[in-house]
């Protein structure tokens, strides 16, 4: 770690004070990192004054960051560690650069690279998605396979599925992403600063305010700008809505999956309600229009509070009844316990995030490791079942649903008022680097900016924590009923677009 | 047992009279824009630069709902002096032009299609096509399933395959990725069928607009029959534009 940079969530860095490795120096400093427990949160090229780079920002309880200069061909970290295994694809996806040995070197989103250089896959892109993709077989007489998607039967987001079975066992899931890619990390290095933040909050829908916090704060960083705390609070009020809404709606949906409608049924329009909630913030269910670089937009008022504390008093005990009907049903536990279960050992391997990770007993949970906002003031949430399986990851999320109401039951308690906004476009400090990570309702969503000599964004990075998480459906469906699939997938309810971007 | 009971008792009837009663949403929900078009030219000049979507006209001072998102910048830079945006829910039109608006629509039940009222008013089953957005579209439209608005009860449903369905009801900026399945799903519909847009992503590109690694807008690919402005669409606005149209 001797050769790694220490920096802050949202720390402004001259791109000049961070670590210049040689490429060997990097891969084995990063391998070092990975073995001893740490986990990636970026890794990526990045092209400067026509030179391939490499940067990486990695974290144990710490972050930290280093780069190299990119070679066209290197040896793979993922043969050495897992960890690697995804940003090492994106690598060869996004700069043509190879990681050789890599086990599993297949594409991510479907699209050219943007350097010109030979495709790695071989791929002519005038033709359709998927390519030349090598599916993963399995030979036999007794096996088939199921292909599902990319229109799959509910209004869910496209993804292709490949199921290699035996009789109604799953040997192996496959999961081809890239319906969804519509170029974002290009848009964001390309266009005015005016889209950026509606960039942002279409990154990954339900995950609007995770995505435009993230936006908001490097912004913040490289400008130099300062947020007064009552922005802080509604910003983290925002945060806290939407990952009720989700879970609650998730919550209802793996009930549903479980053949035990009620619930389904009151917490559909329960999550309603709390969209509701976010539109009485900001005038918009999923939080747009709010999160902007300097502050929110619409203040928090006495109004709004009032509002806010009614709904949250009659809603509470609501959702506890609910969550006890479901969790006390045989019929329903019977169908979470021991299903879809990914042991720690190999959620610390692929680096499983969120409440994927914590049910599988990775505590992780940025909003306490790396605090934005408020976050620093609030008290941490703990879990109590961590077996990795479907119960785990909904008992996970029933509990971050109690957390999360005390939090924002404590922040409605503040006084501190944000300021109103001006909006005006902010002018960034150049050639430097800043990360920024928020606990997103599915975990650690970080963005990483680079600027050039003149200020403009040379770089712009997003990671979704579907990024690491897809792999972690795929492994909990090893060995399961193909009939449990819906469960395991809700379980996990994975972003695609936020894959794809 | 018990708990189910008490459960339903505490959960009470839950289902919206909308469309038979009007509902009122919050004041500070972003419905149809109103424009002042006595506004001074130099503001709207502003409001139209500042405009992230560029939605906005400075001449003739209409804003196009296929292009907007609703995200409130405008209303805040005029001081409300140029754009006002009121709770008016009801968005949905039946051509692309009529999009481009000070404040006004036609209404969308006397420019609907008359055969499609005919064959559809009974019973409509869409596709639902999820191609390239961010899924706040599709999580909005999954909620009119909710006991709160029970689209079902207005002999509408959402199916799984095409092949049952009168018509596709499309979401996201068809990504270059879903091109081709969008084209499969909506030829594997009989005719007659329906097209519907739903979002400024499906109408225009949205947010993702100037990529190249979309299509942009639906009716480049497939004629479109309702268009449903919002980003994402309020699940009252696809509602009124579903039984404006169709009922």
């Amino acid at each position: 770690m001797a050769e790694l940079l220490e920096i802050k969530n949202n720390e402004r860095v001259q791109r000049a004070a961070i670590p210049h490795l040689e490429f060997a120096d990097f891969r084995q400093e990063l391998l070092d990192f990975a073995v001893a427990g740490g986990q990636v949160v970026q890794l990526f090229a990045y092209q400067d004054s026509g030179l391939l780079k490499l940067l990486a920002v990695l974290r144990n309880d710490k972050l930290y960051v280093a780069g190299c200069d990119a070679p066209d061909t290197f040896a793979s970290l993922t043969v050495e560690s897992e960890k690697f295994h995804m940003f090492e694809r994106e690598i060869g996806e996004q700069y043509g650069l190879e990681p050789k040995g890599h086990p599993w070197l297949k594409m991510v989103r479907y699209h050219a690279n943007y350097t010109g250089k030979k495709d790695l896959f071989g791929n002519d892109y005038s033709q359709d998605i998927p390519g030349n993709y090598p599916y993963f077989t399995v030979d036999g007489e007794t096996v088939h396979e199921v292909a599902v998607g990319p229109v799959h039967a509910g209004i869910i987001e496209p993804g292709h599925f490949r199921f290699q079975c035996c009789g109604e066992r799953v040997f192996h899931l496959e999961i081809q992403l890239g319906y969804q890619h519509r170029g974002v990390e290009k848009l964001l290095q390309s266009v005015p600063f005016k889209r950026l933040p509606i960039i942002a909050e279409t990154i990954a829908g339900d995950t609007t305010i995770g995505h435009s916090l993230c936006q908001a704060q490097a912004i913040e960083s490289l400008a130099c700008l300062k947020i007064d705390e009552g922005a802080g609070i509604v910003r983290s009020i925002a945060l806290e809505l939407e990952r009720i809404a989700n879970h609650v709606g998730d919550l209802g949906a793996l009930s549903l999956d479980a053949a035990f409608n009620p619930p389904a049924a009151y917490f559909g329009r329960i999550r309603g309600d709390y969209l509701n909630l976010s539109q009485i913030l900001s005038g918009n269910r999923f939080g747009r229009g709010l999160v902007r670089p300097g502050g929110v937009t619409k203040i928090m008022g006495d109004e709004q509070k009032g509002l806010l504390i009614d709904k949250l008093t009659e809603l509470t005990p609501q959702v506890e009844h609910v969550n006890d009907l479901i969790f006390s049903a045989p019929s329903v536990l019977a169908r979470f316990e021991n299903t879809g279960t990914v042991n720690y050992a190999d959620a610390e391997k692929l680096g499983l995030v969120g409440y994927a990770g914590r049910a599988c007993g990775l505590a992780y949970d940025a909003r306490v490791a790396f605090p934005t906002e408020v976050y620093a003031g609030l008290p941490a949430n703990t879990n109590h079942k961590t077996d990795g399986d479907v119960c785990s990851r909904a008992m996970v999320r029933r509990e971050e649903i109690i957390h999360s109401t005390t939090l924002i039951n404590t922040l409605l308690g503040k006084t501190e008022e944000a300021k109103s906004y001006i909006p005006e476009i902010p002018k960034l400090a150049p050639t430097s680097f800043v990360v920024s990570i928020n606990e997103g309702w599915r975990g650690e969503v970080s963005h990483c900016i680079l600027t050039d000599t003149d200020g403009k964004i040379l770089r712009y990075k997003v990671k979704d924590p579907s990024f690491h998480n897809w792999i972690g459906l795929a492994l909990a469906l090893r060995d399961e009923g193909i009939s449990d699939f819906p469960i395991c997938n809700k379980s996990f309810n994975l972003s695609y677009c936020g894959f794809d971007l | 047992m018990l708990k189910v009971i008490k459960n339903r008792l505490e959960q009470g009837y839950r289902t919206s009279k909308y469309p038979k009663e009007p509902i009122n949403l919050y004041k500070r929900f972003r419905g149809l824009p109103k424009v002042d078009n006595d506004c001074d030219g130099a503001l709207v000049q502003r409001c139209a630069d500042a405009c992230p979507q560029e939605a906005i006209d400075a001449v003739t001072k209409q804003i196009d709902l296929g292009r907007c998102v609703f995200c409130g910048l405008c209303e805040t830079l005029s001081e409300g002096k140029f754009v006002c945006f009121t709770q008016n829910f009801e968005m949905g039109t039946a051509s692309r032009d009529d999009l481009f608006t000070c404040g006004d629509l036609p209404a969308l039940a006397e420019h609907s299609k008359k055969h499609f009222k005919k064959l559809f008013g009974r019973s409509l089953q869409l596709r639902q096509i999820s191609a390239g957005g961010c899924n706040a579209c599709e999580a909005d439209i999954n909620v009119l399933n909710t006991p709160f608005f029970d689209l079902s009860r207005f002999g509408i449903q959402f199916v799984a395959s095409p092949r049952h369905a009168d018509g596709i009801h499309v979401t996201g900026p068809i990504s270059k990725n879903m091109r081709q399945a969008t084209l499969s799903t909506y030829e594997a519909v009989p005719s007659p069928k329906v097209v519907i847009a739903s979002g400024a992503c499906a109408i225009s590109g949205g947010p993702f607009y100037g990529s190249d690694e979309i299509v942009g807008d639906l009716n480049s690919l497939i004629p479109v029959d309702l268009y449903i402005p919002g980003c994402p669409p309020h699940p009252l606005t696809t509602l009124h534009a579903l039984l404006n149209y169709f009922k």
